[in-house]
Parts: structure tokens; C-alpha cells; sequence
């Protein structure tokens, strides 16, 4: 995972609440075995619209996607951040996010900055009154930074800390070896195993 | 000190409590998965030349893409074929038990771990799957996640995670005739809305959930991610006790005892307090339907489509105009006079033997009403050889409606079961969302009651409908 500190890009404003992950990419882009590729599914839906706000210059260079409440609901699919991520987007900014695409995003790299709805309100107005301004996000202060507008947002500290480092995470667990196998050892007997069963 | 249910369980399975900022590790005791959100999480493995680390602790089943017609000839599809294949090729090369098309145990996932008795009380499960909520109506903790976290379960059987908060859903008193689980959770979403549930861990308790079947409280407990909670959780009773017993992978003799022993532990203290309490009373409640593009935007049948115009909340007011116009639905039309096109009864909310023998008494000697057609797709194998010994299968054939293979099916629409554009449905699924069941596609979420009724009259019924 590249590690992230400041990103500054054009802001795109997404006025929906409720974007489940169904729309951020569709069930039939799931099938693919591999793990890029996926910017042609991103909300496959509405971008057969030509008044969606990613057909429009200059939101199509979008990597900043300020979205209505309960951004990233429903499906569990990690599919919704590779989506945004192969697009181009690096950040998302919303007043709320679904844990499970919260939880996803950190692990892959995306930036999910939660605002107030109200400095969302400020920043959909800003960026749809001058379109293409560049709106700069730094995870090291917190801020969501356009024009004068400045939006402190919050993250869960263990999540920035490894995004500002670029961490894997698995390699972090793999440091407590040890404590895996300690708490095994003592796991108790009757649990059950998938081992296959006699036949019968 | 007094603990709930949820904290109980997780602090069962601390590996090592993370200091300041940083999480706990937690162990997990079976990891379920299927062919669309593993592939990558294998390749993860192989690039970083790291191994399963509990195959014993895993097993997988193919049931997103698989068609429910013609099982025994390759999935026509050819990328979904390629998908299948490679979950098949992954479990023979890292050791995981799978259940493949056509084997006697496939099926849906959530409907397959309970059946084998691997889901048990007290248990973490973990599946990239958000309708892993369905387990935790064992008093498991059992949520859905990434991609991501599926690699690391393969690596090191844990996650890192922060405690949930919890939240109690107390629904007291009795349920009216007709009225089902699938209706208490969707009244519950109505209530608390789409993120209500967000960061909680959901433990639903009171008399009318005591009450449940094990089944009608993996109805309930599956819909908890459409409230925003990634679990919810039923404190695990005699009720669960003997669904487990004697089932494939259920503790025997002496390891009974003590699971029993162990089990019976497994419920909030009287004295312990939850982050945030929500009461239902069951007796108001009455059949349920969705009208709207999320799960939350959902009424009585009784009721009509409400107006926008009315709703204070902005975000609210653009969010129903929004789904009106996706619905092509008016402000005002009852409920009862929406047509459908086509019901589907099954996936791993509403496809368990208990739900199919209650369409199938509704819709037993009727027909389906001219001009729509009836998916029944059982939710695992087992759960059609059930039915057909019982004869269901019969009555829905008689009744006109079709009876298929097991599979996700129309839920989702990654096998060739889909709505077309503008087509409704009444479906027993759990998520109304946009292009959900089929691009353009329009979906009204309903209890298996309602779905044999609205199959028969055409349009969004109650059983009591029929009797007029």
C-alpha cells in the first residue's frame, strides 16, 4: 500500500445520501478473478446518464468524491473501493460512512475523511459554483482544504497512522505470532473443524 | 462487571488487547467463503508466499453465480465460469473443504454453515459476505467483511478490530396472525434507518424473539447490515440448543455437555447497560413492504406511497423523490395496488425450509395470478431435498411458479436470474436497492407470506387478501 499524507485534486460533488455499494459497482462487474481494472464499473448506472456529474468537465478528472450521508452501505464487496481507486479517486468525503466500506477503504488506501454534514453542505456549493476547484485533503492536520474553506475531518487514529506509513496490515498481525498460537493452544476442544466427516 | 452478549464473545477472543489507538486482535473461529470475494484474497496469498493458516477453520461453497436451471451442464456464462473455476482450483491448492454445484450441501453460505451445525453459540464467524449477520442468531458474533480481511483471516485466523458498541432491540409482546420475522426487521430498519446501526453490535431480545424459530431469527439477524450493523446477535436458548443438536458438526456426548455448559453463560447480565436501547412492541406490527431504493424506506402494506413534498429532512426528501421516480411510483397510490411482474422466494433471508413451507401453504390449491411468474429457489441443496420429501415442490409447480436449483440467485442477479428493466418484484431478499435484482429493475421487499399472496393476486398482498 502506498502511504498517503496530502492529496490535492479537483473536488467532485455527488448529491446523494444512502450511495449503497450496489451502485458504486454493480454485482455483474464482480465476477472478474482479478484485482484491477475496475474503473469501467464504477457507478455503471448513473454513468450511462450524460447529466451524471462524471460525464461533466471537469469532474470527469474527479479524485475527490464528496458524497451525502451513508456513503457505502449494503454489500460488503471490497469491488466499491478498487472501483474508486482505479478510477483515479483518492478520497472520499462524507458526514457517514458504512463501517464495512469504512474498514475497506483503510485497507486499501482510500482516504475516507468523515465531515460534518455541514462542511459538506459548504463544499457540494463551492464545487458546484466553480467547478474544477482543487480541493486538498491532509491526513497529517485532518483537513479537507478548498478555496477558504477549511473542513476538519475524522479517521480513526490507528487507520491514519497506517496510511500516513503505507502498512500492511497482515504483516503487522504476523509481528504477534506468538500470542496466535498461545490463545490456539487453549481454544477449547469441542469446537467444531471443517475437516471433512466420515462417510456415513 | 456486568457484560453484554457481544462483549462477552469478543472478549473470549482476544488475542492481544491493543493499546491506545490501536485495535484489538480478535481470533475467528470458522470463515466461511464463496467465489466472488475470495479469488483475489488467494492471489494475495501467493504473491506474498503465505499460507492458509487454518484450512481446518474453512470451508466454501459456490453460490453468487451459480444458475438454478441445468446445473449439470458448465455455467454458460463464461466469466462466471471462470470465477467457479477458480475458487475450485484455490480450495484444491490451499486444502479447503468446498461445496461445489450439484454436491449435496451446496448452497447458499449462510444457509449452508448453519444447516451443518458449524455455526454455534459463542462462535466468531467471518465471511466476505455482509449477510454473515445471519450466524449471529446463534449468539455468535459473526459479521461480513473485505476482501481485504479476507486475506488476512487466510494468514492469520484473526482481525484487527475495535470493539463494537452495542445496541439492545427489545421487541416485547406478541406477533398477529401473518406476521413474521421478515417484518419485526424490516419495522426495525424503518425505525432506526439505514445507518442507525452504524458501529453497533445489534442484540435482539424480548418475548417475540424468544419466541422465533432458530430460522425466523436468522431472518431477523441477516438484515441487521441493512440497519448499518455488521452483526446482530440472539442470546442462544433451548430453541438453539436443539436446532444444533445432532446436526453434522454439532459437539456429541461429553463435548456436548460442556458446549451446553458454556452456551448457556452466553446472555447479557441483568445489570449490564448497552450503548443504546430501541423498543418494539410486536402486536402493532403487521405485514411489511419496502416502497423505496434502501431497505429503511419501508411501510405497512396498509399504507400508501408517502409524499415527498411532506418529509422535513432534505436528504431524506431528495433520497424518496429520487426513489419515487427510480420506482415509477406516485405519492398516494396504496400499497396494495402496485402490480408485480414477478416474485422471488428464496436467498439467505428467506430461503430456509421453513420459509418455503410457509409460501406454500398460502399458495397451496391457488394459482399465480396471469402475467407473473414465480421463482422458488430453495437456499441450499439440502433445503430442496427437504421440501420435495415433503412435497412443496409440487405445490409450487401446481400453483405455475417455478421450482430451481439452490444459489443466491435473484438476490443479486449474478447468475442469469434477473429483472429486466422496468420489471417489479416482490422478493423475499433483503436489499430493494437500485438495479439490485437486474439493471433497471424494480424491487419491493416482502416477508414469504406476502410474496405467495402478491404471487397470487398480482399485486402486494397479505395472505388475509385471499380470504376476501
Amino acid at each position: 500500500m502506498d502511504a498517503f499524507t496530502t492529496h490535492t485534486g479537483v473536488g467532485v460533488p455527488l448529491r446523494r445520501s444512502n450511495v449503497d455499494t450496489d451502485q458504486i459497482i454493480p454485482a455483474v462487474y464482480l465476477k472478474r478473478v482479478t484485482r484491477s481494472g475496475f474503473e469501467d464499473g464504477l457507478f455503471a448506472a448513473w454513468r450511462s446518464d450524460e447529466q451524471f456529474i462524471l460525464n461533466q468537465e471537469p469532474f470527469k478528472a474527479g479524485s475527490v468524491l464528496v458524497a451525502g450521508p451513508d456513503f457505502g452501505t449494503g454489500s460488503s464487496r471490497e469491488h466499491a473501493v478498487w472501483a474508486l481507486m482505479d478510477y483515479g479517486f483518492r478520497v472520499v468525503v462524507s458526514s457517514r460512512f458504512a463501517d464495512i466500506f469504512r474498514g475497506n477503504s483503510g485497507k486499501q488506501g482510500l482516504v475516507a475523511a468523515q465531515c460534518s454534514q455541514s462542511d459538506v453542505e459548504l463544499l457540494w456549493k463551492l464545487l458546484e459554483s466553480e467547478p474544477g476547484t482543487p480541493v486538498t485533503v491532509d491526513l497529517t492536520d485532518k483537513t479537507v482544504r478548498a478555496k477558504d474553506l477549511v473542513a476538519p475531518f475524522e479517521i480513526d487514529d490507528y487507520t491514519r497512522w497506517r496510511l500516513l506509513e503505507g502498512l500492511d496490515d497482515i504483516a503487522l498481525t504476523l509481528r504477534h505470532e506468538a500470542e496466535i498460537s498461545g490463545f490456539e493452544a487453549d481454544r477449547q476442544t469441542w469446537l467444531p473443524t471443517t475437516d471433512p466427516l466420515p462417510a456415513v | 462487571m456486568s457484560r453484554t452478549l457481544a462483549e462477552k464473545v469478543w472478549e473470549a477472543h482476544v488475542v492481544r488487547h491493543g493499546s491506545g489507538a490501536e485495535p484489538d486482535l480478535l481470533y475467528i473461529d470458522l470463515h466461511l467463503l464463496h467465489e466472488v470475494t475470495s479469488p483475489q484474497a488467494f492471489d494475495g496469498l501467493r504473491l506474498a508466499n503465505r499460507k492458509l493458516r487454518r484450512a481446518d477453520l474453512t470451508i466454501a461453497t459456490e453460490d453468487h453465480n451459480v444458475p438454478t436451471v441445468d446445473i449439470d451442464k458448465p455455467i454458460a456464462d463464461l466469466v462466471s465460469r471462470t470465477q467457479v473455476e477458480t475458487l475450485r482450483r484455490n480450495c484444491a491448492e490451499f486444502g479447503v473443504r468446498l461445496h461445489p454445484m450439484g454436491d449435496a450441501e451446496q448452497g447458499i453460505v449462510h444457509v449452508v454453515g448453519p444447516q451443518l451445525g458449524l455455526t454455534q453459540p459463542g462462535m466468531t464467524v467471518v465471511c466476505g459476505d455482509s449477510h454473515t449477520s445471519t450466524h449471529g442468531a446463534f449468539g455468535a458474533l459473526a459479521f461480513g467483511i473485505g476482501t481485504s480481511e479476507v486475506e488476512h483471516v487466510m494468514a492469520t485466523q484473526t482481525l484487527p478490530l475495535r470493539p463494537f458498541k452495542t445496541m439492545a432491540i427489545t421487541v416485547d409482546g406478541e406477533l398477529g396472525p401473518g406476521v413474521t420475522a421478515k417484518d419485526i426487521i424490516l419495522a426495525v430498519i424503518a425505525k432506526i434507518g439505514t445507518g442507525g446501526g452504524q458501529g453497533y453490535v445489534l442484540e435482539y431480545r424480548g418475548r417475540a424473539i424468544e419466541n422465533l424459530s432458530m430460522e425466523a431469527r436468522m431472518t431477523v439477524c441477516n438484515m441487521s447490515i441493512e440497519a448499518g450493523a455488521r452483526a446482530g446477535m440472539i442470546a442462544p436458548d433451548e430453541t438453539t440448543f436443539d436446532y444444533i443438536s445432532g446436526r453434522p458438526h454439532a459437539p456429541s456426548g461429553a463435548d456436548w455437555d460442556a458446549a451446553v455448559a458454556y452456551w448457556k453463560t452466553l446472555r447479557t447480565d441483568d445489570d449490564a447497560t448497552f450503548d443504546a436501547e430501541v423498543h418494539i412492541d410486536a402486536s402493532e406490527l403487521t405485514p411489511f413492504v419496502t416502497w423505496g431504493t434502501n431497505p429503511g424506506q419501508g411501510l405497512p402494506l396498509g399504507a400508501s406511497i408517502p409524499d415527498p413534498e411532506a418529509i422535513a429532512d432534505e436528504n431524506e426528501r431528495v433520497a424518496a423523490e429520487k426513489a419515487l421516480a427510480y420506482m415509477g411510483l406516485e405519492p398516494g397510490t396504496p400499497l396494495r395496488d402496485i402490480h408485480v411482474d414477478t416474485v422471488f422466494l428464496g436467498s439467505c433471508t428467506n430461503g430456509r425450509i421453513e420459509d418455503l413451507r410457509a409460501a406454500a401453504d398460502v399458495i397451496k390449491g391457488k394459482h399465480v395470478a396471469s402475467g407473473v411468474r414465480m421463482l422458488v429457489v430453495p437456499g441450499s441443496m439440502r433445503v430442496r431435498k427437504q421440501a420435495e420429501e415433503e412435497g412443496l415442490d409440487k405445490v409450487f409447480l401446481d400453483a405455475g411458479a417455478e421450482w430451481r436449483q439452490a444459489g443466491c440467485s435473484m438476490c443479486l442477479g449474478m447468475n442469469p436470474d434477473q429483472l429486466a428493466p422496468g420489471e417489479r418484484s416482490a422478493s423475499t431478499s433483503n436489499r430493494n436497492f437500485e438495479g439490485r435484482q437486474g439493471k433497471g429493475g424494480r424491487t419491493h421487499l416482502v416477508s414469504p407470506l406476502v410474496a405467495a399472496a402478491t404471487a397470487v393476486r398480482g399485486t402486494l398482498s397479505a395472505p388475509a387478501d385471499l380470504e376476501n
